[in-house]
């Protein structure tokens, strides 16, 4: 079976590589910004499908990595002495401190990549070890993309309000609108994308990736055991927010705009539909359905707009209640392989646990059971 | 205007939004502490409740159309809340993540039926002759603060729905039954009582509350396809700081919430008070992961 991926993977990746001479400059450019997306659909798969947490926040620190690095990029847009455009119409007539360190590309690159990490294992951890989690937690990171986003369109004088920062001219000494520049950004997207790929697959290989996925299946009982889950929840879920942010770097790269309609709470659970649609355990998966959603989009909403919201909506309901495993599952169901092990595909933690009795003891006979 | 009127009118204005927060949470939290289960596509039936209402006055004159219109909210989301419990929600149960992504592929069609329907620009609910005016006051510290009649007719109408919620869960056997499928499902199932009736009641109940708070709404704010949305995370913070599906515990949380945030309005702006009110709700929960009102048990899964 391994074997079998790895080949799949192989030919997936010569494929995208490949890409450049196959299709046109149009559809590159989309496949450049949802294999950027891909990372942080693995981010996703990792938290959610591995580890039972449902991140509905991670546009936040998608976000915050693309902030970071829109701020270098048009800082870097600006002769000597320049404010840039936005902050001239608001009236600014000095760089605000936040903005200075700014200035210095490797600086930003550093802030994209700590601030939303630093963040992310901040709130997971005052979350976790409290014991907050399933639901709570899910509605919390959600409030926390909405604060964030009301917060940054109502600071308008310095992140450029709802419009977001755009008008790039150069990034890190290239020109943004080249043709060479946008395929050189769409390999480096490209190999970005395989090494997170590795990376986070061999994490769940390790010892902690195990952890995760018992800590998804019976928390109480990784107690019981001696671990608190609580640091290893807080790690994965930094790791994922890593991801996010290494995703908002190169999105932003790629598309040449960053606004917070693309950060809000909207985005943010769709995200988690491309995870869904591709299989939520699966790290390939995850990816292949962020390209499936999201080329589906471009093409459904441009020729039919209100089409698609309705697609999108029974999207949800549909990869919920018949295809829990997403396309990965389905496929497996076709192909009939046998499964490895018969365990719940979600944890279950209902109220009055019901379906969750403990075994009956050995000497007594088990009850009858009248319905 | 004197500086305490301008308090005493802010603190007026947090209640009232209270008000409304607690109509919409109620639902929430009833549901939530009853199944675990978490509705995202609730925001969607307080919309549905204001543009029932809004459709009704079209028909009918004004003086009598409101409170028609109330009732006509109340049970046409109930109808609709209950067939989704029927339909979606039940062959969910025990997934308590999934539930909330299903709902929301629900609430994303509603947002999107709406928006055919009736156009996304706003639609106007007026408020019948008897709910136009306001009290004023004219003399004393007090002097310039106005109370609008509709603002009070809300705060009343949350009123009496609570009042209404605590005697049926308190005083009457479906009460009972409700209260013994919180507190234990699998012995209340045991003794014969039927929970998936107990539940389906019981979110058609929340629903229909929704549709009155979207109804209420629509007296204050025009009615938009996107009107549940502004509301919902705050409804969801309300359950979170108030308990599993405690009905003091929501009325109270509703209370601070509201509060805080027309407070903070006062000093800073709305999206900063947003950003402060999350914080109090992470902060709060350090001390209180459970709400402000927890039912002990020493049950291992809790919800």
């Amino acid at each position: 079976m391994r074997r079998i991926e790895n080949v799949a993977c192989g030919l997936a990746m010569v494929l995208l590589l490949l890409a450049p001479t196959y299709i046109g400059p149009y559809n590159l450019s989309l496949l450049g910004r949802f294999l950027a997306m891909g990372i942080l659909a693995m981010g996703i798969a990792l938290v959610w499908g591995n580890a039972g947490i449902l991140p509905l926040g991670h546009g936040l620190f998608f976000g915050l990595g693309a902030y970071a690095l829109a701020m270098h990029l048009k800082l870097a847009a600006l002769g000597p002495g320049e404010l840039p455009d936005f902050m001239q119409w608001n009236g600014l007539d000095t760089l605000p401190y936040l903005w200075v360190p700014f200035k210095s590309g490797a600086l930003s690159l550093i802030a994209a990549a700590t601030i939303p990490t630093a963040i992310a294992a901040a709130v997971a951890w005052l979350l976790f070890h409290r014991r907050v989690g399933g639901v709570y937690f899910a509605i919390i990171t959600q409030a926390l993309v909405l604060a964030a986003t009301t917060f940054i369109i109502s600071q308008q004088p310095y992140t450029g309000g709802f419009n977001g920062l755009t008008d790039f001219g150069n990034a890190f000494g290239f020109t943004l609108a080249d043709q060479s520049t946008q395929t050189g950004l769409y390999f480096v997207t490209v190999v970005v994308l395989a090494l997170a790929f590795l990376g986070t697959r061999w994490l769940l290989e390790t010892q902690f990736g195990k952890l995760l996925r018992a800590i998804r299946d019976g928390e109480n009982r990784v107690r019981f055991l001696g671990y608190d889950p609580a640091p290893f929840k807080v790690v994965a879920f930094a790791f994922s927010a890593l991801l996010a942010a290494i995703a908002g770097v190169l999105f932003t790269l790629n598309i040449g705009v960053i606004s917070p309609a693309m950060i809000g709470v909207v985005p943010s659970i769709e995200m988690v539909i491309w995870v869904a649609v591709g299989g939520r355990e699966s790290l390939a998966g995850a990816i292949l359905g962020t390209l499936i959603v999201n080329f589906a989009k471009d093409k459904v909403s441009s020729a039919f707009p209100e089409l698609w919201l309705y697609l999108m909506g029974a999207l949800f309901v549909v990869v919920v209640t018949v295809l829990p495993d997403g396309l990965g599952g389905l496929l497996r169901f076709l192909v009939r392989e046998p499964r490895e092990e018969s365990r719940p595909t979600v944890i279950i933690r209902v109220v009055a646990p019901a379906t969750d009795e403990p075994p009956a003891k050995p000497e007594k006979a088990p009850l009858e059971s009248n319905g | 205007m004197t500086e305490f009127a301008l308090l005493t009118g802010q603190g007026f204005n947090g209640i009232s939004v209270a008000s409304i927060l607690l109509l919409a949470a109620l639902g929430l939290a009833l549901s939530f502490g009853l199944m675990g289960v978490i509705n995202m596509a609730h925001g969607e039936l307080l919309m549905m409740g204001g543009y029932l209402t809004y459709v009704t006055l079209q028909f009918l004159p004004h003086g009598i159309g409101y409170p028609i219109g109330l009732l006509v909210a109340f049970i046409g989301t109930a109808l609709f809340a209950g067939a989704l419990e029927v339909t979606l929600i039940r062959r969910l149960y025990g997934r308590p993540l999934d539930t909330l992504l299903a709902t929301w592929g629900i609430s994303l069609i509603l947002q999107q039926a709406a928006r055919s329907i009736f156009g996304p620009v706003g639609d106007e609910v007026t408020a019948p002759a008897w709910l136009a005016g306001s009290i004023s006051v004219s003399h004393g510290p007090l002097t310039g603060f106005a109370l609008p009649l509709s603002r009070l007719f809300i705060i009343a109408l949350s009123a009496s729905v609570l009042g209404l919620i605590a005697i049926l869960l308190g005083r009457t056997r479906m009460g009972l039954l409700v209260q013994a499928v919180h507190q234990d499902r699998a012995m209340a199932e045991a003794l014969g009582i039927n929970t998936r009736t107990v539940d389906l009641v019981v979110f058609a109940i929340g629903g229909g509350v929704a549709g009155l708070a979207g109804a209420a709404l629509a007296l204050i704010a025009p009615v938009t396809p996107t009107v549940g949305q502004s509301y919902i995370v705050y409804a969801f913070l309300v359950v979170i700081v108030g308990g599993l599906g405690s009905l003091p515990g929501t009325a109270l949380a509703a209370l601070l919430i509201g509060l805080l945030s027309a407070g903070w309005q006062i000093f800073t702006s709305v999206s900063t008070s947003d950003v402060l009110l999350l914080l109090f709700v992470i902060a709060f929960i350090q001390f209180r992961p459970r709400g402000i009102v927890s039912v002990r048990s020493r049950s291992l899964e809790e919800a």
